[in-house]
C-alpha cells in the first residue's frame, strides 16, 4: 500500500495561482503530493487523503474529482456540491436569491423561443448567459429585441439540450467595472476592481484589476453570497450600479487571482487559502 | 534550467524551478508547453483549452 501525504493538491494545470500556491505550501512546511487530475481514478478505495485542495482548472474533471474522492472519504476544497452548484449559473442564481443575497433580476428558460419573451418580459439592454461557462465565454449583450431574436436564432442553432435554455439577466450599467472580493473561510480578504474597455470585465478578455476598498457592505455581500453557495474559498463577483447598489453576479469557486494580487501585492491570497488547509488539515488528520 | 521546445528546438529557459503540469511559452514559436517531467525536464505541447476550463 503507498503511503500518501495528508494533503492533496488536484491539479492538471500550473498557473499563476498554483504556483504561488505551491509556493506557499513550501513557506508553510505543509506536506503535500501534487496530483495530476488527469491520472485521477478511483472511488473505490478506502481514503487516500484526508484533505484535497482542489485546484483542476476543468469544472467537469473538478466536479467529478471532487466527488470521487470525497466517496472516498477525502474532505475536498472547495465540496462537490459546491463545485456542482457554482459552475451553473442558474441554480447560483436561485441559491443566492433564495438566502436573500442581491443578485439582478434572472430567468431561466427552457427553449429560444421563450428565452425570447424571458427577454421581452424582463426588458432590454439584457445580458444572455450559457448556463455552464466559464471567463465571460459567449456572454452576450442584447440591447434590444432585434438582437434578441438573431441570438436565440443563433442558440436554438446549437447543438446540445443544454445549450438551448437561455439563462438571461438585467444588465446592470456598471461602467466596465466589476468588484472581486476574495472570501477565505467566511472572512473577505479584500477587494478589487476589473476594468474593461468593453462592458465584458472577466480578467481572461484583458481586462486590468485596480484595489477597491473593501467597504463593510461589500464584505457582508460578498461573505453573505459564498455563503449562500457554501463556498469556503471564493472569488465573489460584483456590479455596482449607477446608484451605488450592489449586485452579486457569481461566485467563483475555483478562484483565480492573479488579477486580485496585481492590485493587492500585500495580499498574499495562496498564504489565505494555505492557512485555512491548515487548519481544515488539523481538523481531518 | 533550459530545455529545448519540443515544436521548434528553441532554448527555453526557466528563471525559477519549473512544477510538473506548469505552463510555459515558448519564446521563439510561443507554443504554449506542459512541463511533464522535472529530471530529466520534458516539455510538450500543451493541451488546447477546453470549453470548461477557469472561472
Amino acid at each position: 500500500m503507498t503511503a500518501h501525504a495528508q494533503l492533496a493538491l488536484l491539479v492538471s494545470r500550473v498557473r499563476y495561482e498554483e504556483r504561488q500556491l505551491l509556493a506557499a505550501l513550501q513557506r508553510h512546511g505543509v506536506k503535500y503530493e501534487q496530483v495530476d487530475t488527469r491520472t485521477l481514478h478511483g472511488g473505490l478505495q478506502d481514503r487516500r487523503w484526508p484533505v484535497v485542495l482542489n485546484r483542476e482548472i476543468g469544472s467537469v474533471r473538478a466536479r467529478y474529482a471532487a466527488w470521487t474522492l470525497e466517496a472516498e472519504g477525502s474532505r475536498v476544497l472547495n465540496s462537490a456540491d459546491t463545485i456542482d452548484l457554482c459552475s451553473d449559473k442558474w441554480r447560483t442564481s436561485l441559491a443566492l436569491r433564495t438566502a436573500g443575497v442581491s443578485t439582478p433580476p434572472t430567468m431561466m428558460a427552457m427553449t429560444p423561443e421563450a428565452t425570447l419573451s424571458a427577454l421581452d418580459a424582463l426588458g432590454y439592454p439584457a445580458v444572455i448567459k450559457p448556463v455552464s461557462g466559464s471567463w465571460g465565454r459567449l456572454v452576450t449583450k442584447l440591447e434590444n429585441r432585434t438582437e434578441a431574436v438573431t441570438v436565440t436564432e443563433y442558440v436554438g442553432a446549437l447543438t446540445g439540450p443544454q445549450a438551448h435554455l437561455g439563462y438571461v439577466q438585467s444588465f446592470i450599467a456598471s461602467n466596465n467595472r466589476n468588484i472581486r472580493v476574495i472570501v477565505i473561510n467566511g472572512e473577505a480578504v479584500g477587494a478589487s476592481y476589473q476594468l474593461s474597455e468593453g462592458w465584458r470585465t472577466n480578467i481572461a478578455w484583458g481586462g486590468e484589476c485596480v484595489r477597491c476598498e473593501l467597504t463593510t457592505e461589500l464584505a457582508k455581500l460578498a461573505v453573505s453570497a459564498a455563503e449562500a453557495v457554501g463556498a469556503e474559498l471564493a472569488g465573489v463577483d460584483i456590479v455596482e450600479d449607477p446608484d451605488g447598489r450592489h449586485w452579486v453576479l457569481e461566485v467563483n469557486a475555483g478562484v483565480e487571482f492573479s488579477g486580485f494580487n496585481t492590485a493587492h501585492p500585500e495580499l498574499n491570497v495562496a498564504d489565505y487559502i494555505v492557512d485555512y488547509v491548515k487548519a481544515v488539515l488539523v481538523d481531518a488528520c | 534550467m533550459t530545455t529545448a521546445c519540443p515544436e521548434c528546438a528553441a532554448d527555453v529557459a526557466f528563471a525559477d524551478q519549473p512544477h510538473l503540469s506548469e505552463v510555459v511559452e515558448c519564446g521563439d514559436c510561443h507554443s504554449e508547453l506542459e512541463v511533464t517531467t522535472l529530471d530529466p525536464l520534458n516539455l510538450v505541447l500543451a493541451p488546447d483549452v477546453e470549453e470548461d476550463w477557469g472561472e
